[in-house]
């Protein structure tokens, strides 16, 4: 059950997948395409009876997943999909890496359209060499590979109030995780010369929306990445290429993407994004800024909402915790809505400030069940619920929205987005 | 977190002394990049701080504002600033603390500088960077006007804008967390 084992065997694989998707009710393509070959698309033949009589297709230079695949990011409902945000499906991940082709979006001006041999970075400021770099500059750098998930801040901004969203796609599919490969910007801030009064940084992105957020220099020098690459290959567009920064376990509106330019300040430069956005209110009117760490949080991905179970039986729960503030030392999962709790087994390996699967075998009895997962990361930080949450921060704050979640199994095995 | 900023300032200075890169070359160690030119940064050096010290020459009022208001910006954020259907710019004051509240420029922003800051950078949504500075200053001072932060006639500028005070000024707090959740 641990390292992956379960993931790793093709046929295993497929046949779990198949399972889940047999399971599911969301959405009509994935319902409509349980019987075999009629799942293929309309336009294209059926897949052979048997694939060992026929020959295959031949080599390619860059390789799509398989036509029967389907998982997708969906879109929020906002008035326009330039300034607007994607999910991604959760529960149709496994492992701790997120296709990049799947990894959320979060867009203020679009994704724009950016030729690598014509982009710069400027440094510049309170510093004393300042710089213009090119990419091939920047890769030739000392480079540096970390796995880190991004969380946007306003991940299960729906759920304060009500359980608003149908499934884990929506609820928590603001974060995504990738192995992201670059230059630590300590690296850069040192050969540029940071002046002492120089005790912030200002990122701004080359988007349309040049989007900018203000970031205090001990973080900078600590583990802040320029990142160039994502997964193995240069980062997409819609994440930021050619260049982006990532600010482990900080909310995702900080890793400013398409960057361009990076000013050494005295003082936050108090943008839009870190005063009209991003902050949050409490109920006495005053509202938290600069609230940058993304909280220990954890969900479970099967079954959630959506699903539907076929009967009672063993089944094995599957989830993802993180925590901006280091590693998970550990996930307890709930089947009677937080009454009785069972420690999970967490997935090696376990990375700091990275998705964390967790996974625990369940014996569903085919009774109403609630299912909860809540986890404790390296500091001791145990994640609230979400009573605990609008205790101290009332339900107008909007973002860090870290709460406990609950899914309600039904007798009839659907399971629902539920507040317990 | 002190340590690795004072360590790697070290370095810096001794690194400089050690080693001399290629002519030009800003990254002593490396030997790559180049100074950019005073064009170059006046180009890109759009933000504005709240002392407003990059603000640009230029003024407007909210007479001068409104048209171009009118003409580049109410078909988004509605007539007066109040009607949507994207972000509500006017009014709310007094809401914050409300099970309704209004978060506008003037019930929730803390700096007059950023209005024009943002204004610049992102406005019109289709067509940033294309006001004019008298423009942004213009639409700057027609919103605060709007929200009754200054008078219709009141001239702004880069020496009046940072002197603004804003309703939420102090509206501000620091993270407190991790949170303490009583169990």
């Amino acid at each position: 059950m641990t390292n992956g084992a379960d993931d790793s065997g093709v046929g295993r694989r497929t046949s779990r997948r198949s399972f889940v998707r047999r399971l599911t009710v969301g959405g009509g393509a994935l319902a409509a395409g349980l019987a075999g070959p009629a799942r293929s698309p309309a336009a294209e033949p059926p897949a052979p009876a048997d694939p060992t009589r026929e020959l295959g297709h031949p080599v390619s230079p860059y390789g799509t997943r398989s036509r029967f695949e389907t998982a997708v990011r969906v879109q929020a409902r906002t008035p326009t999909s330039v300034a607007s945000w994607t999910f991604t499906p959760l529960q149709d991940s496994c492992g701790i890496i997120t296709p990049s082709a799947l990894h959320f979006e979060r867009h203020h001006a679009g994704v724009p359209d950016i030729d690598p041999a014509r982009h710069r970075l400027l440094i510049h400021g309170l510093v004393r060499r300042p710089v213009v770099l090119t990419l091939a500059d920047l890769e030739r750098l000392p480079a540096v590979s970390r796995t880190h998930m991004i969380e946007c801040s306003g991940n299960g901004l729906t759920e304060w109030a009500t359980p608003t969203m149908p499934d884990v796609q929506r609820t928590h599919g603001l974060t995504s995780c990738s192995e992201w490969t670059g230059v630590l910007l300590a690296t850069l801030l040192g050969e540029v010369g940071v002046e002492p009064a120089g005790l912030w940084v200002l990122a701004e992105g080359g988007d349309a929306a040049a989007m900018t957020r203000s970031l205090p220099i001990d973080k900078c020098l600590t583990d802040v990445l320029v990142a160039y690459g994502q997964n193995g290959e240069a980062l997409r567009p819609e994440q930021g290429y050619p260049l982006r920064l990532v600010v482990p376990g900080w909310e995702g509106n900080t890793h400013v993407k398409w960057l361009r330019r990076l000013k050494v300040v005295a003082a936050p430069a108090q943008t839009r994004e870190e005063t009209a956005k991003y902050t949050d209110l409490l109920p006495d009117g005053t509202a938290r800024q600069f609230t940058f760490v993304m909280e220990a949080k954890s969900v479970i991905t099967f079954p959630s909402g959506g699903h539907r179970l076929p009967g009672s039986g063993l089944y094995e729960l599957r989830g993802l915790a993180w925590s901006g503030r280091g590693a998970v030392r550990s996930v307890e999962v709930s089947t009677d809505g937080g009454r009785s709790w069972q420690a999970a087994e967490l997935q090696a390996p376990v990375l700091r400030i990275a998705h964390t699967r967790f996974r625990l075998p369940w014996r569903w009895d085919g009774r109403d069940a609630l299912l909860q997962s809540r986890c404790t990361d390296e500091t001791g930080y145990v994640q609230p619920t979400l009573a605990e949450l609008v205790a101290v921060r009332g339900l107008r704050s909007h973002y860090h929205q870290n709460a406990v979640q609950s899914w309600r199994v039904a007798p009839d095995g659907r399971v629902s987005n539920v507040h317990a | 977190m002190s340590t690795p900023r004072a360590a790697v300032v070290g370095a810096v200075a001794a690194t400089c002394m050690a080693l001399a890169g290629p002519a030009q070359a800003q990254l002593p160690s490396y030997g790559v990049g180049r100074p950019p030119t005073p064009e170059e940064i006046r180009a890109w050096d759009i933000a504005v701080g709240p002392d407003g010290a990059e603000l640009p020459p230029g003024e407007g009022t909210a007479v001068s504002g409104k048209p171009v208001y009118d003409a580049k910006c109410a078909a988004c954020h509605g007539a007066t600033g109040r009607e949507g259907p994207q972000d509500v710019l006017v009014g709310g004051q007094g809401s914050l603390a409300t099970a309704k509240p209004l978060k506008t420029i003037g019930s929730y922003w803390p700096y007059a500088t950023t209005v024009y800051d943002y204004i610049y950078r992102a406005m019109p949504f289709t067509q940033p960077e294309s006001l004019t500075a008298a423009e942004v200053y213009g639409v700057t001072a027609y919103l605060l006007y709007l929200n009754g932060i200054i008078g219709e006639r009141d001239v702004i500028d880069r020496r009046t804008l940072p002197q603004v005070k804003m309703p939420n000024r102090h509206g501000f707090v620091p993270d407190p967390r991790p949170e303490k959740f009583p169990r």
